[in-house]
């Protein structure tokens, strides 16, 4: 088998698995594809698991947004502005310098005098992960609500007619409706979600014990061979593979949610093209 | 700055916190700000042009020049952006560096790439060691400029192409009735009606330019990040302005900066949008159609 040996000591070390010291000298084609690819857990690990629960707070946001009363409006208001409004670079470094500060100010009054240990939060897996999080939160948030407002009147009209109310018609109407609205452009942003995981080590949060994502490990080649044209098209390829995954599973799940309508009536398929940098 | 600043360890409250701010390394924090303006200014323009290229080559009818236009277009969109930032910086060095290596040492016979090296003949080396520190500050700069350029430039190319295709076929038609030959069709008809259909898009993109500057930081660009990072770390007693970690402050500066700096351009992109949007045949223009009072325009 190809990289059989590198693949067995450098597979799992993003997660600290295997061999313990980086390749130095005498870097092979194998330690790059295997090491990079061992990063990529971490990539799809922060990506996998901010979308999946940005998924629910961004819905809270877009009904907020919506909210008739202004002191739901407005909190929802200021916290999509804030997260879409400033670089997610910027984010990552306030983020980290706010948890190193926070076991010996906030966690002593939070859990009584003894203070629980929040350091965990100044780690990448964790404290990342709460940026990312609410950064898509408010990213789709802003395409929910979009979604939202553009809801058909007659469908809400027919959920009054069957006396749809509250929670039900919420349920049955219109946050399906929603969701295949904002389905393309929801797709874009899981794509550029994944994307912007691989900011994580380069910004506030330090890779621990050298177990970093696929760029990280990409530019510590980099540095090594001072050869640019080998790790960066593999991390290159690596996410080609993964935003293909990442359509065709949206596009899956698209086609459910407009399985009811006539096929002309169909979104086409929908292209990543928008955010990049955030 | 100011004359009682000259022994700091004798201030306190305000009058120390007035010296603090204006010294020595917090003007120079200042006026990284204008490294990121300066930025933006010359990518901003530069990327649209990369992008009418791109977009322009992906249109014509000449094979090779429609596949280059194609792969510079689709490049951005499975990639994340920082790869590319972090690859080009390198590779655009070592490219201009064996340039000139071939140029100026034609007699060199040693190895370019011997194992982790880069070695090229002294004269090609960019820029020379012997050059003051101010060039190879710029030399950094303009290196992050291209590059910035060239990946904004991919995406503006995405959203030109787009605006292109987005121009009503009858107007391309009326055109070609009208006798006029492709190239001055594209020139007249479709490029000066395309804007109002690029705008979202090149919106858009500028807001994500301007959160994209602070990767300057990671291009090895003295700019806000990494000034806010040096003053704002923990300062002993040895400095004349101790203080202990101050970091938080100043990142919370930079983001109010970044808030601002988008909300503005937020505001004015759409009072430019509404200007652009006046008498066309779109959504938008329709809107602002019905929203007039009627009788003739004002």
């Amino acid at each position: 088998m190809m990289c059989a040996e590198e693949l067995g000591a450098y597979g799992l070390r993003s997660l600290g698995i295997g061999e313990r010291l980086l390749p130095r000298s005498d870097i092979t084609l194998c330690d790059q594809f295997v090491l990079i690819g061992s990063g990529m857990i971490w990539n799809v690990y922060f990506g996998v698991l901010a979308l999946a629960a940005g998924f629910f707070l961004a819905t809270l946001l877009a009904l907020g947004k919506a909210a008739s009363s202004a002191w739901i409006r407005k909190p929802a208001d200021w916290f999509v502005f804030l997260f879409r409004g400033s670089p997610l670079f910027i984010q990552f470094f306030l983020a980290y310098e706010a948890f190193v500060r926070l076991p010996d100010s906030i966690g002593v009054g939070l859990f009584g005098a003894e203070g629980a240990d929040l350091g965990w939060l100044t780690r990448a897996y964790a404290g990342a992960l709460v940026v990312l999080f609410f950064n898509t939160s408010a990213y789709a948030g802003e395409i929910f609500y979009g979604a939202l407002l553009s809801v058909p009147k007659g469908d809400l009209e027919a959920a009054d007619a069957y006396g749809l109310t509250g929670f039900t018609r919420f349920r049955r109407i219109v946050w399906p409706t929603m969701l295949r609205l904002a389905w393309p452009a929801y797709t874009n942003e899981a794509i550029f979600l994944f994307h912007a995981t691989t900011l994580v080590f380069f910004s506030g949060f330090p890779a621990w014990r050298q177990q970093g994502d696929a760029l990280y490990y990409a530019s510590y080649f980099a540095d090594k061979t001072f050869n640019p044209f080998i790790p960066y098209p593999i991390v290159a390829l690596y996410f080609i593979v993964l935003t293909l995954i990442v359509i065709s599973l949206f596009s899956a799940a698209g086609r459910r949610l407009n399985r009811h309508l006539p096929s002309s009536d169909r979104p086409r398929r929908p292209r990543a093209i928008g955010q990049l940098v955030r | 700055m100011f004359e009682y600043c000259s022994d700091p360890s004798a201030l306190d409250g305000a009058r120390w916190l007035s010296c603090y701010l204006t010294n020595g390394v917090h003007l120079r924090f200042y006026s990284s700000f204008g490294t990121v303006l300066l930025l933006l200014a010359i990518t901003a323009p530069l990327a649209l042009a990369f992008g009418f290229l791109g977009a322009a080559a992906s249109r014509s009818g000449v094979a090779p020049l429609r596949w280059s236009g194609k792969t510079y277009t689709s490049m951005v969109r499975g990639v994340p952006d920082i790869v590319f930032f972090l690859f080009f910086v390198i590779a655009l060095d070592q490219a201009f560096e064996w340039t000139r290596h071939q140029a100026l040492c034609p007699g060199w016979d040693a190895p370019i790439r011997q194992g982790a090296e880069f070695n090229v003949c002294p004269e090609a080396k960019l820029p020379r060691s012997s050059s003051p520190q101010a060039w190879h500050e710029a030399y950094n700069f303009s290196l992050a400029i291209v590059t910035f350029a060239i990946v904004f430039g991919a995406f503006a190319a995405n959203v030109l192409y787009g605006a292109m295709r987005a121009v009503p076929r009858a107007q391309m038609e009326t055109a070609a009735a009208y006798g006029m030959t492709e190239r001055q069709a594209f020139r007249r008809i479709l490029v000066p009606q395309m804007w109002v259909y690029a705008l979202p898009g090149l919106s858009n993109l500028w807001m994500i330019l301007i959160k994209a500057t602070p990767l300057l930081f990671l291009l090895g660009v003295e700019d806000i990040v990494y000034w806010a990072r040096e003053i704002g770390g923990s300062k002993t007693s040895a400095f004349s302005y101790p203080h202990p970690d101050w970091r938080i402050w100043y990142f919370s500066g930079l983001l109010v900066f970044y808030l601002i700096f988008t909300k503005i351009s937020e505001i004015v992109l759409a009072r430019l949008t509404a200007r652009l949007s006046a008498g066309q045949a779109t959504a938008e223009g329709e809107r602002l159609r019905r929203a007039a009072p009627a009788g003739p325009a004002a």
